[in-house]
C-alpha cells in the first residue's frame, strides 16, 4: 500500500504530500470502524476510495475533512498538523466536499453556490464573478434564480459540485455524488466532471461503491472493506494484480479458484485445480496452496470443432451453463471440470452459435492468471 | 340566538366606532402577547437549537421535559409567578405584581416551552449530514448555527403561531398576576371572564369576536409567508 502511495508521490514530483492521514481509528460501541495506518495524497491527483456500503468510505472522508472529532489519528495539511500547525477552521476553508444527497439550502441556485463565499466574507462583486462563472461550468446558468426545492436530482447534484468548485479549494472531497442519480443523468454529469477535474487539476478524495466510476475517473485506487485499505494503487495494477480474494472479486475478477502448486521453475507454475492443470507465472513452491484469479475479457472461447491455433498455454473444453446479457456485453458461465466465466460480444456469441449445452473450448495465457497466496 | 346576534352587533359597533376602552384592551393584549412571544422565540429558539444540536447524558430526558413544558397549565404558571412576585414572596421587592409586566413574564413562561419543544423538533427534522455540509463549506460554528435556523424556519414559523396564539387565548395566568385591572392591565381574556360574569354577553361576544380576529389575521399572515416558501 505505502509503496504504491510512494510511488505516486515521487511519480508528481513531490516531496510533501498535500494531504496525509496517520493512524486513524474510530471504533463505535467496540467495533473498529477505521483503521488505517497510513494514507497519502499528492498534489492534483484524483483518489477513489471503493469498496461496498459499510467499507468505512465516508467515515474516512468525514476524518479527513475533520468534521468530527470522534476519531484517533492525526491529520497533516501540507506537512502540518492540523488542530495544532494549522487550526480547523483554516483547514476547512481550504477543503470542500460534495454528499451523496445534493443538501442545498432553501434558497435560490445563485445563492446556494454562493454560500461558501458568504461564510468567507467574500466580496459581493466577486462572488457574483465567480458564482456565474461556476454556474456556466456545470450547465446550470439558466437555473440562477431557480428555487433550490424545484431543481431535479441531476440538477441538484450540479449546483451542490459548483458550489464546491467556487471555492477553488486546495482538496475535494466527494463522498458518492453520483450514487443516487439515474443511468444518463448520471452519465452526463460524470463524463462532465470528468472534463472539468481533468482542467482543474483539483486534488481529489473520491468515495464511491461502483468499481467502474472509480477506474473511470481516478489516478490511483484505494480498495476499502471493513473500515480497512485493502489495496492502493493504479486502476490497471489493482484490476490485475489484485491483493487478496475480497479485492480481486471486487474489481471485477469472476473466475477465483483455489490450488496447489504441482511444478515450479523458472518462473513459472503449474496449478492443479481438482485434477485440472493450469499454467500460471509465479515463484510459489510445490506443495503451495494458492489462489488463482482470471479475469473474464482474458478468457477467450472458440467452438472445440473448429481447429483453430490456440496459443495460449491453458486450453479446457467446458459446457456452457448459463449465458446472461451484461449491457454490451454477455457473460458466459460454463463448467471446465472448474467453474470458468469468460465475456463475449454478441457477435461472438451469434458466430459460434453459443447457448446452454453447448460444449466448447475455453483458453486463457498463463500471464493472464493472477496468483494470490492462500490465507491460512 | 337573539343574545348572539346583539353580541355580533354590538361587537361590530365597538369595533368600528373605535370604542377607546376596547381598543385601550386589544392594544395591551397585542403588547403583552406580542412581548412575550417574541421573549420566549429569542429564548426558545436558542436554548431548542442547542438541545437540538448537541450531544449529551440525559438528552432525552430534557426533551421530554421540553414537551411536558409545551402543555403547562397557565393557572399553575400564574400561581408560582405570583408567589415569587408577592410582596413577601423572593422577588416581591421589584413590586411588579399586578402590571402588563407581570403578565408579560408569566406569558413568557408558557410560550417558551412550546417555541423550544418545535424548535427541537425542527431542528431534528433538518438532514443530518447538512450540518456537515455547511461546515465543510467553512462556516464558522455561529454561521452554522444561524444556516440551520434558517432552514428550519417554515417549522420555526409554527413555533411563532403556536407561541402567541397559546399566550394571547390565556387567561389564567394573567388574571392572578395581571389583576384585571381597568385601563392597566385588562386585556381581551379577562375583560371578556368579567363581562360574562357581570352579564354582559353582548360586550363579552364583542371581545371574543376581536379575540378570535386577532388571533386569526396573525395566523393568516404567517401561514402565508409558509405556504409562499413552501415549493411548488
Amino acid at each position: 500500500m505505502n509503496s504504491s502511495c510512494a510511488q505516486s508521490l515521487h511519480g508528481t514530483g513531490e516531496t510533501t504530500p498535500v494531504l496525509e492521514g496517520r493512524g486513524l481509528r474510530v471504533a463505535r460501541s467496540g467495533f473498529s470502524i477505521l483503521d488505517i495506518d497510513t494514507i497519502l495524497i499528492a498534489e492534483g491527483e484524483v483518489l477513489s476510495l471503493v469498496g461496498p456500503n459499510g467499507a468505512g468510505k465516508t467515515t474516512l472522508l468525514v476524518a479527513l475533512c475533520m468534521l468530527t472529532k470522534s476519531f484517533q489519528g492525526s491529520i497533516f495539511f501540507k506537512g502540518k498538523k492540523i488542530g495544532e500547525e494549522v487550526s480547523i477552521d483554516t483547514y476547512r476553508r481550504k477543503i470542500a466536499m460534495v454528499f451523496q444527497e445534493a443538501l442545498l439550502f432553501n434558497t435560490t441556485v445563485f445563492e446556494n453556490v454562493a454560500s461558501g463565499l458568504n461564510f468567507r466574507k467574500v466580496k459581493k462583486s466577486k462572488i457574483r464573478h465567480i458564482v456565474d462563472e461556476n454556474l456556466e461550468r456545470f450547465g446550470i446558468a439558466h437555473l440562477k434564480d431557480r428555487s433550490a426545492r424545484t431543481l431535479s436530482g441531476g440538477e441538484a447534484q450540479r449546483v451542490s459540485l459548483a458550489r464546491a468548485f467556487a471555492l477553488n479549494p486546495d482538496i475535494l472531497f466527494l463522498d458518492e455524488p453520483f450514487s443516487a442519480l439515474d443511468q444518463p443523468t448520471r452519465e452526463s454529469l460524470i463524463s462532465d466532471f470528468e472534463a472539468i477535474i481533468g482542467e482543474s487539476r483539483t486534488t481529489t478524495i473520491f468515495a464511491t461503491h461502483d468499481r467502474m466510476e472509480a477506474l473511470r475517473l481516478s489516478d490511483r485506487v484505494a480498495v476499502m472493506d471493513g473500515g480497512k485499505i485493502l489495496q492502493m494503487g493504479y486502476p490497471e495494477e489493482v484490476m490485475n494484480h489484485p491483493a487478496d480474494e475480497f479485492v480481486a472479486s471486487f474489481v471485477g475478477v469472476e473466475t477465483i479458484l483455489k490450488g496447489k502448486v504441482l511444478e515450479a521453475k523458472e518462473g513459472e507454475i503449474v496449478v492443479s485445480i481438482g485434477g485440472h492443470k493450469i499454467e500460471a507465472l509465479g515463484n510459489d513452491p510445490p506443495g503451495e496452496h494458492i489462489i488463482l484469479c482470471i479475469r473474464p475479457e482474458n478468457v477467450t472461447l472458440s467452438s472445440s470443432s473448429s481447429g483453430a491455433q490456440i496459443s495460449a498455454r491453458n486450453v479446457f473444453p467446458g459446457v456452457i451453463e448459463k449465458i446472461t446479457l451484461l449491457g454490451l456485453h454477455y457473460r458466459v458461465d460454463m463448467d471446465c471440470g472448474f467453474p470458468l466465466v469468460a465475456y463475449v460480444t454478441k457477435h461472438s456469441l451469434e458466430n459460434m452459435s453459443l447457448n446452454a449445452g453447448k460444449t466448447i473450448e475455453a483458453s486463457f495465457k498463463a500471464t493472464a492468471v493472477h496468483v494470490l497466496k492462500a490465507k491460512g | 340566538m337573539e343574545l348572539i346576534f346583539e353580541g355580533i352587533k354590538r361587537a361590530f359597533i365597538l369595533l368600528f366606532t373605535f370604542d377607546p376602552e376596547v381598543m385601550g384592551i386589544t392594544l395591551l393584549s397585542i403588547k403583552v402577547s406580542g412581548v412575550a412571544t417574541f421573549v420566549s422565540l429569542l429564548i426558545g429558539i436558542s436554548v431548542g437549537t442547542a438541545v437540538a444540536l448537541s450531544t449529551f447524558p440525559g438528552k432525552k430526558i430534557v426533551v421530554s421535559l421540553i414537551n411536558t413544558g409545551m402543555g403547562l397549565p397557565p393557572v399553575v404558571v400564574g400561581l408560582f409567578v405570583s408567589i415569587f412576585l408577592w410582596r413577601n414572596g423572593p422577588l416581591g421587592f421589584l413590586g411588579i405584581l399586578y402590571t402588563p409586566l407581570a403578565m408579560i413574564i408569566a406569558q413568557t413562561i408558557i410560550a417558551t416551552p412550546i417555541v423550544m419543544g418545535i424548535t427541537v423538533a425542527a431542528m431534528q427534522q433538518l438532514p443530518k449530514k447538512l450540518r456537515l455540509q455547511i461546515l465543510a463549506l467553512g462556516a464558522s460554528r455561529v454561521q452554522m448555527v444561524w444556516t440551520l435556523i434558517k432552514e428550519a424556519r417554515l417549522p420555526l414559523l409554527a413555533a411563532v403561531m403556536a407561541g402567541f396564539g397559546g399566550v394571547i387565548s390565556e387567561i389564567g395566568a394573567s388574571i392572578m398576576v395581571g389583576g384585571n385591572i381597568k385601563g392597566y392591565s385588562r386585556v381581551l381574556t379577562t375583560a371578556t371572564v368579567m363581562e360574562t360574569g357581570k352579564g354582559n354577553f353582548e360586550v363579552a361576544i364583542a371581545l371574543s369576536i376581536i379575540l378570535l380576529l386577532l388571533a386569526y389575521t396573525i395566523n393568516l399572515i404567517l401561514t402565508n409567508i409558509q405556504q409562499r416558501e413552501r415549493p411548488r
